[in-house]
């Protein structure tokens, strides 16, 4: 810490002492006309406060910013007056990674940026390489990735809920939030094999096809979560202290939003219905039944509330898709794109041969490029590919919605105290492993 | 609480059954041409290199010097109305011929629409195109990263210093294909770079600049501010 900054901090937080630690024989209570105070300690003993601004760093070692942001305040008493956000400490350059990859062997690494979000990224990436392909997948692959998009989604919303509610001050509904998580994962595990980094999609495909039962495990957790999500919300929405915690902070008004390009629940919260999957639809999203709930003041009240909605309609989406889950394979029946199975890649020449050739070269897609955008729990997540023709890309690009909802917290801290500075930053929903990617 | 408030609605401009589907069957080459095309070639002539149709979306490629009227043409226009920048980033081809081009996504939130915008940078000459800040506020922090990782300067832009790597950064421009996966330095190399770092140096210029520590800061930080610099300049 620089040296001028920790003298103001001795000022400031050691009443009765001055800035050479020697005790104030002036009283620390004075009142405006009162003689009896004035023992005739000189002026000079009282440390000046007004106009001396202070600089407070945030981070990147702090529970509170989600990961490793630093935010470098100016501080006029206890109100911001200019915040300068630093990133890149989490910066592992995966689109540098990407252009000596295959396609597939891409996928993992889109687990990792946004990691609450890995099985939607993963579809994501998938649709963005099947346009660069030209692939058509199958019905049921489709209707897989809704799900696995919208349990993607309850993951992210429930760990934005639980941090949001330990930074604000709330220690209950982080446990039912990641209680609710916990079983999510379970779900996800006995599908993919992994949790956190599910890498569960194929370019034409899935990894695996879901498990015989695993839809009784949806449904189950189908009728149980609603029970969660209304606990919650009966624990805050109506909570005089999360109300007064949240309720006219960090304000952007539609126009400003869409300005600063904000998306997902941030946006919708300022009050402009705009989803991905309602206005540029993919996956069939148009074919589903849901609500896209949107705010009307745009302050962390309204974004807390589009979240707690949105988790109620991804319940929804997830029940339509569990009903129409139709029969059929996975993955396209395209072998320049698909592995041969395992246990005939072992076992028959021209199989072991294929699926060497499909492993060393891997699949090329025409030149070209496509920028295909998902809904993300974040907000418009959008992966930009250039192909060359051959099986890496020449450029993939990773829209972060989370970098670009952060580029607007100068402007929504400025003006409120430093106590609110951390709800709003918890607002905006952000993951350190996107936003420096 | 802000009092008067307007809900804005994505696709408000169009008719109220013309409800998007997921696309199907596109296909590699031509289709549907974004109407903004044929509007900037009759508003601009002589500004647009050429257009073309990949997978459905549609790409004016512009020329680079009249970035910002054509942007300003397509965020203001009526039937336009292009007032979402989803993303700017930058495209370097293996082919070192090719000239590097700098892309932007834009989205017209009112009627549904995608547009690709190009502009294609000579290798001769040194890289920069004008900033749409003005335009999009969005635009800082992603200009910024593009500056970052390819080194094109966005003239106009407010404050275009380096976002992701830190300002110190020596070694150049990471996403640059003439920059190897490893890093231009050696481990060792790095991690001597990284021991002699000031670590009392954390703050950057125009934050020191705030706190009141001019004397205590190292010799070379004072100098540095003394001589007017500010950061990543």
């Amino acid at each position: 810490m620089a040296s001028g900054t920790r003298t103001i901090e001795v000022e400031l937080s050691t009443t009765g002492l001055d800035a050479h630690g020697k005790p104030q024989r002036r009283p620390l209570v004075t009142n405006d006309g009162g003689s009896a105070f004035e023992i005739g300690a000189p002026d000079s003993m009282e440390p000046e406060l007004s106009g001396d601004h202070m600089l407070i760093n945030i981070g990147p070692q702090h529970p509170a910013t989600h990961g490793v942001l630093r935010l470098v305040l100016e501080l006029d008493g206890e109100t911001v007056v200019r915040c300068i956000p630093h990133i890149g400490y989490l910066h592992c350059g995966f689109e540098k990674i990407g252009e000596y990859r295959q396609y597939n062997q891409i996928i993992p690494w889109t687990d990792r940026e946004d990691y609450l979000n890995s099985i939607g990224n993963n579809v994501a990436f998938a649709l963005g390489a099947e346009r660069l392909f030209g692939i058509e997948i199958t019905e049921r692959c489709i209707v897989l990735r809704v799900i696995a998009a919208e349990l993607s989604r309850i993951i992210s919303h429930l760990v934005w809920l639980g941090t949001t509610c330990i930074d604000i001050g709330a220690f209950t509904p982080f446990l039912w939030a990641f209680q609710e998580r916990e079983n999510v994962y379970n779900l996800l595990e006995s599908w993919v094999g992994a949790r956190l980094t599910t890498s569960a999609t194929r370019v034409g495909g899935m990894a695996a096809d879901i498990p015989a039962g695993w839809m009784d495990g949806l449904r189950q957790f189908i009728r149980t979560f609603p029970v969660t999500v209304d606990e919650i919300d009966r624990m805050l929405t109506r909570n005089a202290i999360w109300v007064g915690r949240t309720i006219g902070l960090g304000v952007m008004s539609p126009e400003e939003a869409i300005n600063w390009g904000l998306s997902g629940p941030m946006l919708r919260a300022s009050g402009v219905a705009y989803d991905v999957r309602k206005d540029f639809p993919y996956l069939e999203y148009e074919t589903y039944d849901f609500d896209v709930p949107i705010g009307t003041n745009g302050d962390v009240y309204d974004r807390f509330l589009v979240r707690m909605e949105e988790l109620r309609q991804s319940v929804r989406i997830l029940q339509q898709a569990a009903d129409r889950l139709p029969e059929g394979p996975v993955n396209i029946d395209d072998p320049r794109i698909i592995l041969p199975p395992k246990s005939k890649a072992t076992s028959e020449m021209e199989s072991m041969i294929h699926h060497f050739k499909q492993v060393m070269e891997g699949p090329r897609p025409p030149a070209g490029e496509a920028y295909v955008a998902v809904e993300s729990p974040k907000g418009e997540k959008g992966y930009y590919m250039v192909s060359d023709g051959t099986s890496k890309p020449v450029r993939w690009r990773i829209r972060p919605p989370s970098f670009v909802n952060l580029a607007a917290i100068p402007k929504m801290v400025e003006g409120h105290l430093l106590s609110d500075v951390i709800a709003i930053n918890a607002s905006i929903d952000i993951v350190m492993g996107e936003i420096d990617r | 609480m802000t009092g008067k408030f307007e809900t804005v609605s994505a696709g408000s401009a169009l008719p109220a059954n013309d409800a998007p589907v997921t696309p199907h069957g596109i296909p590699h080459r031509g289709g549907a041409v974004n109407p903004a095309a044929a509007a900037l070639g009759a508003s601009f002539p002589g500004a647009i290199v050429r257009t073309e149709v990949v997978w459905g979306e549609t790409t004016i490629i512009v020329v680079p010097g009249r970035i910002l009227e054509v942007m300003q043409w397509l965020h203001d226009d009526p039937d336009q109305r292009y007032d979402f920048l989803s993303d700017v980033t930058a495209v370097e081809y293996r082919d070192l011929d090719r000239p590097v081009e700098v892309v932007w996504h834009l989205r017209s939130l009112p009627f549904r629409r995608f547009l690709r915008i190009k502009a294609q940078l000579p290798r001769n000459a040194p890289l920069q195109v004008p900033s749409v800040w003005s335009i999009w506020k969005s635009a800082d922090w992603i200009e910024r990263e593009c500056y970052d990782m390819f080194g094109i300067r966005f003239v106009g832009h407010p404050d275009l210093r380096r976002i992701l790597m830190w300002e110190q950064y020596k070694e150049g421009y990471p996403l640059r294909k003439d920059f190897p996966l490893r890093g231009r330095f050696s481990r060792s190399e790095q991690l001597r770079q990284a021991l002699v770092q000031n670590p009392e140096a954390k703050y950057s210029m125009e934050e020191l600049s705030i706190a009141d520590a001019f004397e205590d800061l190292p010799e070379d930080m004072r100098r540095r501010i003394g001589s007017g610099e500010r950061t990543g300049e």
